[in-house]
C-alpha cells in the first residue's frame, strides 16, 4: 500500500474539559492537522469520521466551511478511527482523491459506559445478575492468561506506572502524575487481578489525520510520514470477546488483534521485530501485556522478562505507547486510534520532546482493541 | 417445569460442522450454515477462567440480592460439549476455582450459575 503519506496530524486537548463539546474538540484537532500538512479546510477532498457518543462527524461542516465534499460518518466502536484512515487511505488509493481526511472525537462522563444487555443482543438476565461490567472480561482474560504463561501482579502495575510516568512527560495527557507501582498494586481491587489504577477512563478529546498522494506530499514539503498499511478486522470464529455468554469452539480462544496485526504487516512488508516505537490497546494494563504478545512483538510469557529489563520504557527495546497510551490520555473511543497515529507521527518525525524515543525511528505501529471483537493496526515509515 | 427437575442449559449444534452453541442460536459462528438442533448441555463443567466482581455493579440494570451486594466469582465454564459458558459461580472461598476446579450447575435464570464441590458440600 505505498504511496499514502500522512501529511498533517492534530489532537484537541485530551481529558476533562467541562463546557467544550465533542464536536468542538474534533474542530479543534482538524485545525491543528491542517495547520500541521500547510492546508485550509478547502483543499479537503473527502472526509470520513465519527464519534461514539458525542454527534455525527459530517455536522462539522458547519464550523468547517461548506465546500461540499464528501463527508461519510463512521460508528464502529474502537476502530472508529481506524476505519475512517482505512476508508481516507482508499479514497487516495483509488484516485478519486489527492488530499482525505480521518477524523475522530469523544466525550465521555465518568462512568459513562453503562451497557444495557437488549443493546448487545442478551437477555435481560445478564443485567440483572451484574454481568454487564467491562471490566470483568479484562479481569477474566488477564487472569487466565498469568496463570498460563507465569505473568505475576507486579507486572501489571508496572504497565499502569509506565503510562503515568509517560503522561507526565507529554503536554497533552490527561493524567499527568506519576504514579508507583507499589500504590497502584494496593489501589482497590475492581475485578481480579486489576485494580483501580489499572484501567483507563472513559474520556474526551479528538484526534483527525490528514492523508495525501504522495505527489500531493512531495509538492507540501512538510514532514509527510508513510502510511504503509491501515487494517481494520472483525473477530473470527473462537475468540473471547467482551459480553460474551460463551466462548464457542473448543481449544485456546483466537485473538482478532492477532488476525489484524498479521495482515498490517503483511501489506506493509514489515516484520514486528523491525519497529522502532508502538501504540498497543491498554485499556488496562493486562491488555498492553497480552497484545505485545498477540501483535507478533514477543512470545506469549515473554513479557515478564522482557518488562523486568523495562523493553516497553522510552528508551527500551520496544518502546510501548509512549504518550502514556490509553490509561494517561483517558478512553474518547471515537478518538484514541488516530490519537496512536498522532504520537507515532510525532516519534518519526523526532518531534516528541521530553518523551523522544532515542535513536531516531523510522518505523512505527498503532493497534486498537475493542468491543465486541475489533482491531485496527497501522504501520508507519519515515 | 417440576421445581424439582434439575436445571438445563440449552444449546444448539450445527449439523454441518458440529459446532456448539450457547445460547440456542439459528445461524453457526463457525460455518455460517442454518442447520442447528438444539441440545441439552452438561451440567458438569471445570472453571476455565474466572474474576471477582469486588464492587456492586450499577442498578439497574443489576438486582442486588435481598441481603444486599457481597463479592462473587463470574467467568466461564468449559463444558464436556464443546462451548465455554459464563457463568456466576459460587464457591466458599475464591482460590476454590483455581486450577480448572470441577464445577455443577445449579440454575439457569436470570444466567448460568455453577457452583464448586466445596460449596455444594456445604450448601443446605
Amino acid at each position: 500500500m505505498s504511496g499514502v503519506s500522512i501529511v498533517g496530524a492534530g489532537l484537541s486537548a485530551f481529558g476533562r474539559q467541562p463546557g467544550v463539546s465533542g464536536r468542538e474538540m474534533a474542530i479543534q484537532a482538524i485545525r491543528r492537522a491542517l495547520v500541521d500538512a500547510g492546508l485550509e479546510w478547502s483543499d479537503v477532498q473527502i472526509a470520513f469520521g465519527g464519534s461514539d457518543g458525542s454527534g455525527l462527524a459530517d455536522t462539522l461542516v458547519a464550523e468547517l466551511g461548506l465546500t461540499g465534499i464528501p463527508f461519510t460518518n463512521v460508528k464502529n466502536g474502537c476502530a472508529t478511527g481506524g476505519s475512517a484512515l482505512v476508508s481516507a487511505v482508499n479514497a487516495i488509493r483509488s484516485g478519486s482523491a489527492e488530499i482525505a481526511l480521518a477524523v475522530g472525537f469523544d466525550k465521555h462522563g465518568r462512568g459513562a459506559f453503562a451497557p444495557l444487555p437488549e443493546e448487545w443482543g442478551l437477555p435481560s438476565g445478564y443485567g440483572d445478575a451484574g454481568l454487564m461490567v467491562t471490566t470483568q472480561f479484562f479481569g477474566i482474560k488477564i487472569a487466565r492468561y498469568m496463570r498460563e504463561y507465569g505473568i505475576t501482579a507486579p507486572t501489571l502495575a508496572k504497565v499502569a506506572e509506565k503510562a503515568y510516568a509517560n503522561g507526565t512527560l507529554n503536554p497533552n495527557a490527561w493524567r499527568r502524575t506519576p504514579m508507583s507501582a507499589d500504590e497502584i498494586a494496593a489501589a482497590d481491587m475492581v475485578n481480579d487481578p486489576l485494580t483501580r489504577y489499572m484501567f483507563c477512563s472513559p474520556g474526551e478529546g479528538g484526534a483527525a489525520i490528514i492523508v495525501a498522494s504522495e505527489a500531493v506530499a512531495t509538492r507540501l514539503g512538510g514532514r509527510p510520514v508513510s502510511l504503509l498499511s491501515a487494517v481494520t478486522r472483525t473477530r473470527g470464529f473462537g475468540t473471547f470477546e467482551v459480553f460474551a455468554p460463551a466462548i464457542q469452539g473448543s481449544g485456546a480462544p483466537t485473538s482478532v488483534s492477532t488476525t489484524a496485526a498479521a495482515a498490517a504487516f503483511e501489506a506493509a512488508g514489515v516484520r514486528p521485530d523491525e519497529i522502532d516505537v508502538l501504540q498497543l490497546q491498554d485499556t488496562e494494563s493486562g491488555a498492553e501485556i497480552m497484545h505485545m504478545a498477540e501483535c507478533g512483538f514477543c512470545e506469549h510469557g515473554e513479557q515478564e522478562q522482557l518488562l523486568e529489563k523495562g523493553a516497553t520504557l522510552i528508551d527500551g527495546s520496544m518502546p510501548v505507547n509512549t504518550d502514556g497510551g490509553c490509561i494517561a490520555n483517558g478512553e474518547p473511543i471515537g478518538a484514541s486510534g488516530l490519537r496512536q497515529v498522532h504520537e507515532i507521527v510525532t516519534q518519526l518525525r523526532g518531534e516528541a520532546g521530553e518523551r523522544q524515543v532515542p535513536g531516531g525511528p523510522r518505523l512505527g505501529f498503532t493497534h486498537v482493541y475493542g468491543a465486541p471483537g475489533i482491531s485496527a493496526c497501522t504501520v508507519l515509515a519515515v | 417445569m417440576s421445581t424439582t427437575e434439575a436445571p438445563t442449559l440449552h444449546g444448539s449444534r450445527c449439523d454441518s460442522c458440529g459446532n456448539v452453541a450457547f445460547p440456542v442460536a439459528d445461524g453457526c459462528q463457525r460455518c455460517g450454515q442454518q442447520v442447528m438442533r438444539p441440545i441439552e448441555l452438561s451440567e458438569h463443567g471445570t472453571v476455565w477462567g474466572f474474576t471477582v466482581q469486588r464492587f456492586a455493579p450499577k442498578s439497574p440494570p443489576y438486582v442486588p440480592p435481598a441481603e444486599g451486594f457481597s463479592p462473587f466469582a463470574v467467568g466461564y465454564v468449559e463444558l464436556p460439549d464443546g462451548v465455554k459458558v459464563e457463568a456466576v459461580i459460587d464457591c466458599v472461598d475464591f482460590s476454590d476455582l483455581e486450577d480448572h476446579a470441577p464445577v455443577r450447575l445449579t440454575a439457569t435464570e436470570p444466567v448460568p450459575r455453577f457452583a464448586s464441590s466445596s460449596f455444594l458440600a456445604v450448601a443446605p
